[in-house]
């Protein structure tokens, strides 16, 4: 068994296929019209055979209540991997991005918090080459 | 400093006791210890750093009670960030108790 796909609600699908390649830099994987709305998928280009990000409509009653509770707390949904958070974090602050917690150390990794502007909080994540260790 | 009313020394007295009772507690401590380091900080950000930082194993609502207890000491103040509160340490209610005895050193009239 593989994770192969993942989602996240977004406000609006074009809106977020924007951010999610011109500020993140994603690619395109699907984006097959599908009623009002697209199947549309995005994948890193550092990794073009790996999970699928869906952008996923969030037109269904339970996402509002259910996004605005975890925003309130600052609890990200889903979480990109990279080799430098802090050029990332200076690089999509650059870009206007606005993060809940900056580039914080938590021992065997740095993390960071953003908001998607689609209605999400992403975390970030570098982990330490000596994580385990015992360092 | 003029005499204080009644009125106004059972409310300050009750402030006191309240900051007193905030800090009366490692968890609570820590919190602050967090903000004093890095301010303006989510529930989750905080929940974080007291479990991989301080090896607590606290759950989100105990840290959210913690937080309350600090707040309505006057210890923590909130705000919103877009749809997102974050959580500030404020200094106030300490001072007014540095103020009440005061180090030697510190007096104004010695």
């Amino acid at each position: 068994m593989k994770i192969r796909l993942t989602s996240v609600y977004v406000d609006d699908q074009r809106a977020a296929l924007d951010f999610y390649t011109k500020v993140l830099g994603f690619t395109v994987h699907h984006d097959i019209p599908l009623g009002d709305n697209f199947w549309l998928t995005v994948v890193s280009p550092e990794d073009p055979d790996g999970p699928q990000l869906l952008l996923e409509p969030s037109d269904h009653p339970a996402v509002g209540p259910y996004r605005e509770a975890l925003a309130n707390d600052g609890i990200p949904l889903v979480q990109f991997a990279v080799d430098d958070i802090a050029a990332e974090h200076d690089r999509l602050v650059g870009l206007g991005v606005t993060f809940t917690q900056p580039p914080t150390d938590i021992g065997s990794a740095v993390v960071a918090v953003f908001d998607d502007t689609c209605g999400n909080l992403i975390q970030l994540i570098t982990e330490k080459r000596d994580a385990g260790t015992g360092d | 400093m003029g005499p204080l009313t009644c009125k106004q020394s059972l409310a300050y007295g009750a402030e006191v006791a309240d900051v007193y009772r905030a800090l009366d507690d490692e968890t609570r401590r820590l919190i602050l210890d967090e903000l004093v380091r890095q301010d303006g900080q989510t529930l989750f950000a905080l929940c974080s750093l007291l479990t991989t930082k301080h090896g607590l194993s606290s759950t989100r609502q105990a840290i959210s009670q913690h937080l309350a207890v600090l707040e309505s000491a006057g210890l923590v103040t909130t705000a919103r960030q877009g749809r997102t509160k974050l959580h500030f340490f404020n200094a106030e209610p300490l001072a007014v108790i540095a103020d009440r005895w005061r180090l030697p050193e510190h007096r104004e009239d010695t």
